[in-house]
């Protein structure tokens, strides 16, 4: 006989989790009464919310599906935040949530809530398991459901009384998943992509415009090939940096708001833009119909809703980024340099290069450069949201897929610290820094309690300039510098570490950068870093809401 | 913009109507009219739901209908040939006499049944499609109608042509 706690710790164990993230409560009791004695690692943190970010932090980072774990309530409320960032991004997370018992539901008993109803629209499944005898398949289900086709969250809410009823259970040798409903497509259809290369080989002026998908689907290798044969630059959104190494000669950074102008200059000159695993967000697009409108477009993604959802496009290809690719590959003969475009586009490298003042002020920017310097493609880089998001996008080299760590679509300040904590526990042998601003690093600085606790060797960076700085930057622009709400007091962060039994450096001086760099990389556990960086700096170039993105402001001197 | 007739097949769990109709508001898209219940598959049901919008959007909704797990199929029928149906009860005032009279006079015609009489109303059961309904409708009017209660229009392929799970 075996409780539903017991066949849920069994069924997540046969799905390959090892870790864990979560905070116990009252009908998650029998759960945690079966972690006590079980193999699988439960870190436990300080908020609810940190569980979800670490699960999809963990997920980022590996590859494979995290899992998060909170009591019903307040405790699955506090979820929701993480889980709608995973879903915005599309990143493979389970939720695991404490429900009331069935005699109870519906019935507003203490700490129920309807979290089944409340994640509806930012889970790509949920699950309210009513008998004990469902448990094992539907957690295999959510797993399939949440790795397999365009990844997501999936939850599940498991009422008090069906983790602590008793049932004689075996887990099926061969439980597969069959569901009429979901039935992904990973092949792109063929002629379609005899379609696409023939509009390659017909370009003059192609570019690669490639996101997360790529990354999601682990197809980089190919894509840097497919381009390499082809001698088409490529760009990627925020979510695909790392697609392509920074330094590669074909590689044009991030496009967008605030992307290189290089990257949108080329967009926008492009004859055929080679879209893979992206979904034209309007941070990318700027004004809609002014978005690459020489070109002809190429539209690959697994999820057909994405195709033609904002941009009409000549070739869709619905499929997995990986597999397309490798067909690109396998069927292109004849090999194509676009010798003309490509001089174009180098000219304008040459003129316009990304560039801050260098006057030995301590800029965020430089912090950046300098920590891109000492580990030198390593790593893994965690950011929060805002200006230190921007600057580490642009300043950062990366060169490996899954080595950059961010909320794209949701934006959710407080996501870094967690996150990088999540990443830490899939790729323990690589250094995980948080980028970080002192207005988000706020948002979950309870964590500093679960890395202290565990020794986490999460460092974090603090970009610390005493402003909600993406925020005060439009008001400095669009709102004739009404900063309305956006200054922070100052804090001492290394105070604060201290306190959690954490050693810090606070760094006013542009001399001091690297070594306290080296001081936080050589350092065993965590490590917190509190950079006193130039109150107004702004992120430069920037495409101002609504406008196209050849109309870019800043970033350019002379 | 014109009406588009969806049959959506769809695995009878729980939440799925939630699922399904929070889609719709969630997107932004509008729906007409809405009818569900199970149907020749046991373990399934149909929901024919009628939404109005651009090809653009409609292309977008059942995409998105598509990606739920508990949808098995989404066809769009509008350009098929079909029969759709709606029923309709309808509380008219009908005081005994020659308005009561006039009523009956009218349902007839419109092939409409008599289904309560009572000593100030009548109600009216009629099927039809969406235009018929809505001119008894109007023609009942003048007399007062007290109630009136829809069910969403419901479709079928004419012929041997069926909207099954093949997805």
């Amino acid at each position: 006989m075996k409780t539903g706690a017991k066949i849920l710790i069994e069924g997540l164990q046969r799905e390959g989790v090892e870790t864990i993230f979560g905070y116990p409560g009252g009908v998650v009791l029998p759960i945690y009464d079966e972690l006590y004695n079980s193999s699988l690692r439960h870190i436990l943190v300080r908020h609810e919310q940190a569980a979800a970010h670490a699960a999809d932090g963990f997920a980022r980072a590996s590859g494979r599906v995290g899992v998060c774990l909170a009591t019903s309530g307040p405790g699955a409320c506090n979820l929701v935040t993480g889980i709608a960032t995973a879903y915005m991004d599309s990143v493979p997370i389970v939720a695991l949530t404490g429900q009331v018992p069935t005699s109870l539901l519906g019935n507003d008993a203490f700490q129920e809530s309807d979290i089944t109803g409340i994640t509806l629209p930012v889970t790509k499944h949920n699950y309210l398991v009513k008998r004990t005898e469902d448990l094992g398949h539907v957690i295999r289900e959510a797993f399939y459901i949440s790795r397999t086709g365009r990844q997501g969250p999936v939850l599940i809410d498991l009422p008090k009384d069906v983790s602590t009823k008793e049932i004689s259970y075996e887990f099926p040798e061969n439980d597969e998943v069959n569901l009429r409903g979901y039935q992904p497509t990973y092949k792109g259809h063929s002629r379609q992509i005899d379609k696409a290369i023939e509009m390659i080989m017909e370009a003059e002026r192609p570019l690669f415009y490639i996101g997360g998908g790529v990354i999601a689907s682990n197809a980089s290798e190919e894509l840097v090939r497919l381009a390499e044969m082809l001698g088409i630059p490529v760009t990627t959104t925020l979510m695909g940096l790392g697609a392509i190494p920074c330094d590669h000669p074909l590689n044009l950074g991030m496009l967008g708001m605030h992307g290189t102008r290089f990257a949108n200059y080329a967009v926008t000159e492009s004859d055929l833009l080679i879209s893979i695993g992206v979904r034209f967000d309007d941070r990318v697009t700027g004004k809609l119909d002014t978005f690459a409108s020489q070109a002809r477009i190429i539209h690959v993604d697994i999820d057909p809703a994405e195709i033609g959802k904002n941009k009409r496009v000549d070739v869709p290809i619905v499929g997995d980024s990986k597999s397309v690719l490798q067909d690109m590959l396998a069927k292109i003969q004849k090999k194509k340099t676009y010798q003309q475009w490509q001089s174009r586009i180098h000219s304008w490298k040459e003129k316009y290069p990304m560039k801050y003042p260098q006057d030995g002020m301590l800029r965020p920017q430089f912090v950046i450069e300098q920590l891109s310097e000492l580990l030198d493609g390593e790593g893994v880089i965690v950011s929060e949201v805002g200006q230190n998001q921007m600057w580490t996008a642009q300043y950062f080299c990366f060169r490996h897929p899954r080595s950059w760590i961010t909320s794209g679509g949701l934006g959710t300040m407080g996501y870094g610290f967690p996150a990088a904590m999540g990443a830490h526990f899939a790729r323990p042998d690589q250094v995980v820094f948080d980028i970080a601003g002192d207005g988000s690093f706020q948002m979950n600085i309870q964590e500093l309690g679960t890395v202290s606790h565990y020794q986490i060797p999460v460092k974090v960076a603090i970009l610390n300039n005493r402003f909600l700085g993406m925020v005060r930057q439009w008001q400095e622009l669009f709102y004739d510098r009404r900063y309305s709400y956006t200054e922070l007091p100052p804090v001492d962060f290394v105070k604060i570490a201290n306190a959690y039994g954490i050693d810090g450096i606070r760094v006013e001086d542009c001399g001091d950068v690297r070594s306290a760099l080296k001081t936080a990389i050589e350092t065993d556990g965590p490590f917190v870093l509190d950079f006193r960086v130039e109150r107004e700096e702004n992120v430069f170039p920037m495409v101002p809401a609504g406008a196209a993105i050849n109309e870019m402001i800043g970033g350019y001197t002379e | 913009m014109k009406p588009h007739t969806l049959s959506v097949l769809v695995e009878n769990k729980p939440g799925v109507l939630s699922r399904v109709t929070g889609l719709f508001s969630r997107r932004g898209f509008n729906i007409e009219s809405l009818a569900v219940g199970t149907c020749e598959e046991s373990g399934t049901s149909r929901i024919t739901i009628v939404c109005i919008g651009d090809d653009a959007q409609i292309e977008q909704v059942i995409k998105q209908l598509n990606k739920l797990i508990d949808v098995i199929k989404v066809s769009d029928i509008t350009e098929n040939d079909r029969v759709e149906r709606e029923l309709a009860l309808i509380k008219v005032n009908a005081d005994p006499g020659s308005s009561r009279a006039e009523i009956m006079q009218i349902a007839s015609i419109f092939r409409a049944h008599i289904i309560d009489v009572g000593t100030k109303t009548v109600v009216l059961s009629v099927a039809g499609d969406t235009e018929k309904i809505d001119a008894l409708e109007k023609l009942l009017r003048q007399y007062g109608v007290k109630e009136l209660v829809r069910t969403g229009r419901i479709a079928i392929l004419r012929g041997a042509k069926t909207v099954k799970s093949s997805k």
